[in-house]
């Protein structure tokens, strides 16, 4: 095509998609997304695109998705939350806690548009948050690995000493020495959500110290590969990894967004968005037990759905006393569960974990 | 059969012509690249390059593009010196990263206390930080013969850990619910590096950095001191005898590239990042390597190439946006400019004979 006739029919397009633009009963709701990771991390930002796909799948022409994805958190994360404000997106996720400043100064910005934050905690008449009661899950995998281990010994890979990162160490533990008094954790801070190469690393000091389970609050399958060679298992994080199944991936922990951005998304046509501080868990749907493979037990298996159930109907909270710190303080006195304000700055470890939290 | 012949001197067209046609092979190479994903190459390329200037939203983006280039300029500008003596930095990201820390520990430390000192005495700590993290590696090679290379890398990742224990330590936001970074100094009027005009992205960082091209140009280019430099790392014996002192002039370079990254790190923590945050450090350090050799160590080439860098970075979050090409497709076109430039280099220093080789 010549440049000049390849001009004329340009010109020509955009004219007829000017002339058309009346036909489309109504603009549709543009809702953009930020991840901090490639939308291909089979974890954490893979579950948020999930999510985002199931709002288009939900409600069809009348919304329109897009994203940023392997956000830095920082300016760079201004300058992609004000792109997408410019780009007349009125419903905008940011999907990393890292974001959070970013967010509120956009969100000043733009105050006809409305953000939600991740796991983050401040909130303005714009900002919503919203976070997963990951702890429950994690209830459930550490009852299944304190059975499954051998030689007692439970690793974790921590991403952040930050509390939704302490909340999940805590509670696996205090479930895996339920059924395992002997069990001990071992902890190793990979100081990132998502670089297979330090996962790895981590994986294998923990293998190294004779560990035979491992957990992982980081994103990337890198631990799974690594304890596939050691033969011993893992759980998948934020997604299923059931790549990985039936060994070493046990069962996983899964974020399902997709529930809650399915409705928050509908508040937004139908006009009833309001800022708020969500927290859901099992009972919401929002954190899911991937499948638990025939590597373990039936009797196991049963356990860990009991409790998954009891977690659900609200008849048992993870996290009950009596419960002490690491310090032999007490926490909380028999019977007594945190309130959830308490619970959100938790900065401690529980009474028998001996690794020692970084300051 | 293709030949390449050596040239007697280095070419000073091609010099200048590789930085450009190393632009035009990555926009073609780019092109068929995103042709393969799927997306039409012209629509791609006029999203990256054209549209952050001219686009519908372009006041912004002309604004974020100073914020990106600022701190790339200001660390390459003093890269390129080094490099001219053949002294290799390789991490001012580690010197960016003290250099941020310094200074938003002396703003932290004094908070809340209001003064119009405070900005000023911590633009100097910010400098003294970069500048001493620079002296190590220059030290330990003047007195032990290390190589400057290793030794400055290996300290980007003792930053980096340093970093994360600022931000999860000493520098930790007290009212901050027990979650890590530091409190934001964008709230704190005193330690923040503004905006200079409302709107225009250019803040402090941006201005040091025009000033720093000025005075690397006039060090480089109309002082004896640029000269000796000069000799020195293309000819280091004659520099020798020409009374250069080679350790004197690694504590110079080392020093001076590690003062102005620490400025970028300091002006980036007190403006548009506002916090010592775990990843604080966006790579600037690393990214001006390639503007610093993109810009062929030429103060002004420099300006130009950190312009052009940041002008990928934000064109390719819009073709992201736009376009939904992957992130890693927009890191692919980055890294195929410094790959084309080293290859297109080539020409500087041989030329090409097609034909039969002929005996020498």
């Amino acid at each position: 095509m010549k440049r000049r006739s390849f001009l004329a029919t340009t010109a020509a397009a955009a004219m007829l998609a000017a002339t058309s633009l009346p036909a489309f009963a109504e603009e549709p709701l543009k809702i953009g997304f930020i991840y901090v990771g490639p939308v291909g991390d089979m974890g954490w930002s893979y579950q948020h695109d999930q999510g985002r796909q199931a709002i288009e799948a939900a409600y069809g022409d009348k919304v329109q998705t897009s994203f940023i994805e392997s956000v830095p958190e920082g300016p760079d994360a201004e300058r992609a939350l004000t792109q997408l404000a410019l780009e007349g997106n009125k419903l905008i996720f940011a999907t990393s806690f890292g974001f959070m400043d970013s967010v509120m100064n956009v969100a000043a910005k733009f105050p006809d548009v409305k953000f939600e934050h991740a796991t983050g905690y401040k909130r303005a008449d714009n900002v919503a948050t919203y976070d997963a009661r990951f702890y429950e899950g994690r209830a459930v995998m550490g009852t299944i690995a304190g059975r499954m281990t051998t030689s007692n010994k439970i690793g974790y890979i921590g991403s952040f000493p930050i509390p939704e990162v302490i909340q999940g160490i805590n509670s696996s533990y205090l479930h895996a020495k339920k059924v395992n008094p002997d069990v001990e954790m071992k902890v190793v801070w990979a100081y990132t959500w998502f670089d297979p190469a330090k996962e790895a690393d981590a994986a294998a000091a923990l293998i190294a110290e004779g560990v035979d389970v491992i957990l992982q609050h980081t994103d990337s399958t890198a631990p799974q590969a690594k304890a596939q060679e050691a033969g011993i298992y893992t759980f998948g994080q934020a997604s299923d990894m059931g790549a990985f199944a039936p060994k070493p991936r046990l069962s996983s922990i899964i974020d399902n967004w997709a529930p809650y951005y399915v409705k928050r998304a509908g508040q937004m046509l139908d006009g009833t968005w309001a800022s708020e501080g969500a927290w859901e868990g099992i009972a919401e749907g929002a954190v899911e037990i991937g499948e638990i493979t025939d590597e373990v037990p039936a009797e196991v298996k049963a356990e860990a759905l009991a409790l998954k159930d009891k977690i659900a109907s609200g008849e048992y909270h993870p996290f009950t006393g009596p419960l002490n710190k690491q310090d032999g303080s007490v926490w909380l006195a028999e019977g007594e569960t945190p309130a959830d304000g308490d619970l959100a700055g938790m900065n401690f470890y529980l009474e028998g974990i001996t690794a020692e939290l970084p300051k | 059969m293709i030949q390449l012949i050596k040239r007697p001197t280095p070419s000073k067209a091609w010099a200048w012509a590789t930085p450009i046609i190393a632009v035009f092979a990555t926009m073609i190479a780019g092109g068929i690249l995103f042709a393969a994903l799927g997306k039409n190459p012209f629509e791609a390329i006029r999203v990256i390059f054209w549209d952050p200037l001219f686009g519908s939203n372009a006041a912004y983006f002309r604004g974020q593009l100073l914020v990106k280039a600022g701190p790339l300029i200001l660390i390459a500008a003093g890269l390129a010196v080094g490099f001219r003596a053949g002294i290799w930095n390789i991490g001012a990201e580690g010197q960016y990263i003290i250099g941020a820390i310094c200074g938003a520990s002396l703003a932290l430390s004094v908070y809340p206390s209001e003064s119009a000192w405070l900005f000023p005495a911590m633009v100097i700590v910010g400098a003294l930080g970069g500048w001493l993290w620079g002296m190590i590696p220059a030290l330990l090679k003047v007195t032990f013969g290390t190589s400057e290379i290793l030794v400055s890398l290996m300290l980007v990742y003792v930053a980096e850990n340093l970093l994360a224990y600022m931000a999860f330590g000493p520098l930790k936001n007290p009212e901050g619910f027990g979650f890590p970074g530091s409190r934001n100094l964008q709230q704190y009027p005193s330690a923040h590096n503004p905006e200079l005009i409302a709107g225009t992205g250019a803040h402090w960082g941006v201005a040091a950095a025009i000033v720093a091209i000025i005075a690397t140009y006039i060090l480089m280019h109309r002082h004896i001191a640029g000269f000796r430099i000069r000799v020195a790392g293309e000819a280091p014996r004659a520099a020798r005898f020409a009374g250069v002192v080679p350790a004197r002039l690694v504590v110079f370079c080392l020093g001076l590239s590690g003062a102005l990254a620490g400025l970028a790190g300091l002006f980036e923590v007190a403006g548009p990042s506002g916090q010592i945050t775990d990843s604080f450090n966006a790579g600037y350090g690393f990214t001006a390597i390639i503007v610093a050799f993109l810009g062929r160590l030429h103060p002004i080439g420099i300006l130009l190439a950190g312009l052009l860098m940041a002008l990928t970075y934000i064109g390719g979050d819009m073709a992201q946006l736009m376009l939904q090409l992957p992130a890693a497709a927009i890191q692919v076109f980055q890294g195929m400019l410094l790959f084309f430039l080293l290859g297109f280099d080539v020409l500087t220093n041989y030329r090409i004979r097609i034909g039969k080789a002929q005996a020498a």
